[in-house]
């Protein structure tokens, strides 16, 4: 059993030595982002939290560095036409209310929060004025409509610093997300903290582990062309590891968004952030 | 044609052999981690071993080992330890119970557990009260990894 214990401590120091981010700095349009911060102080296990960006190559980084080379900016402008579209029986649009998108600037930073005992996203707000205040039908949760939106919405808020909630009415709610982080579940029995907290800048085949932070979304990525939703990438994560994934805006995903959220408090909202 | 027929009978009766001696995931002895036995009665072939080592809907092992055996495969993972050498590291008898389960022996292992059907949560359906390999690749893989000795 000496080999057994020998092998304890090796693999005790391969996690130590888990901090394999590159030292770039990123900036966007000349716009300096934090994607290097001290974690917020109820993170146990990290003392530093990284933006996914320090953990990709430099060509997928630079994509992100200038909005004319960002995919993404397709599906925002986009989203400024649908901000504009009237929709639905009262014949109006977003901007009949919004005089200006920018008005949203430092919601995404906010989101997921409680209002009224509820726990709120960006796409609920957004299917709210859709169905209450525009009589329209409300979109998908991860369609290209609503992917348009949350990121047109989302980048008002670019550069400013991720700060949701996790006290007063906010807690139940992290609590919960908090546990579904360290749960394991499907046939490879992983939970989100076995990759993304106690193995993050290490390579798991092809692909640099990173702390799963989710300042970026919806984000672009490479693998599929197009805006990924927070909750539609969680899903992906889940269907990986062989679990039956939860449903998308369900109660145990906007749980799970607030946490990861909160680990991410005080890195720079990168909406709309370029990934593989 | 009869040949044939005949060789698919043999082989139809080897299968049948194999799955009478195999070892349901729910009664693998494990004695400190470690699994004596073969998991069918019989050594595994180490030339397949090697394929489903590598197959990434199989064992997809080098997602997270490097293995010099395999130069073929770009990107090797490195969550977990390389396997170069693993042979002079391990007996067959405790790569079987790593294999199996690794949790047997290293709590709280991000590896999986190749050859349970049960215990885990939320499967997605096609592969609830499925192990990840079968008896037969866990031990194939077991015979290719006894293979994997440094120079």
């Amino acid at each position: 059993m000496r080999r057994i214990t020998t092998l304890i401590a090796v693999s005790t120091l391969a996690v130590g030595a888990a901090t394999a981010q590159d030292s770039n700095e990123l900036s966007i349009d000349g716009a300096p982002m934090v994607t290097e911060v001290a974690a917020p102080a109820h993170m146990e296990n990290v003392d530093t939290i990284y933006s996914g960006w320090r953990f990709r190559s430099v060509e997928t980084q630079s994509l992100e560095m200038d909005d004319f080379d960002n995919p993404a900016f397709v599906f925002v402008d986009k989203g400024i036409d649908l901000f504009d579209a009237v929709d639905g029986s009262e014949g109006k649009a977003c901007a009949s209310c919004h005089e200006d998108v920018a008005e949203f600037a430092g919601l995404r930073t906010k989101l997921p929060k409680v209002q009224d005992g509820e726990l709120v996203t960006m796409e609920e707000l957004v299917n709210g004025c859709r169905t209450e205040r525009m009589g329209a039908e409300p979109w998908k949760w991860s369609g290209g409509d609503m992917t348009a939106m949350t990121a047109l919405i989302g980048l008002q808020s670019r550069g400013m610093p991720i700060d949701v909630a996790i006290d007063g009415d906010a807690a139940p709610f992290w609590e919960k997300g908090k546990e579904l982080y360290y749960t394991r579940v499907g046939q490879l029995d992983m939970a989100c903290s076995n990759c993304h907290e106690d193995n993050y800048g290490v390579m798991i085949r092809a692909d640099h582990l990173s702390q799963g932070q989710i300042n970026g979304f919806p984000t672009y990525r490479l693998k599929n062309a197009k805006l990924n939703s927070s909750h539609g990438r969680f899903k992906g994560c889940m269907k990986n590891i062989r679990a039956e994934p939860y449903k998308e805006g369900g109660e145990k995903f906007k749980a799970l968004e607030l946490y990861l959220a909160s680990r991410g408090n005080g890195l720079s909202v990168e909406t709309p952030s370029v990934r593989n | 044609m009869k040949r044939a027929l005949g060789g698919a009978a043999i082989i139809a009766l080897c299968a049948s052999i194999g799955a009478a001696n195999e070892v349901d995931p729910s009664d693998v002895m494990f004695e400190e981690g470690v699994v004596n036995a073969s998991l069918t009665g019989q050594a595994g072939d180490a030339v397949s071993g090697r394929k489903v080592f590598a197959n990434r809907k199989q064992g997809n092992c080098l997602a997270c080992h490097t293995n010099a055996d395999i130069p073929e495969q770009s990107f090797h993972g490195e969550v977990g330890p390389t396997l170069d050498g693993v042979a002079d590291r391990w007996s067959e008898a405790e790569l079987r119970g790593i294999v199996t389960n690794a949790k047997m022996i290293f709590e709280g292992t991000i590896m999986p557990a190749f050859y349970i059907n049960a215990g885990y949560e939320r499967p997605l359906g096609k592969f609830d009260g499925k192990s990840i390999l079968s008896a037969q690749q866990v031990e194939d893989v077991i015979a290719y990894l006894m293979t994997l000795e440094d120079e």
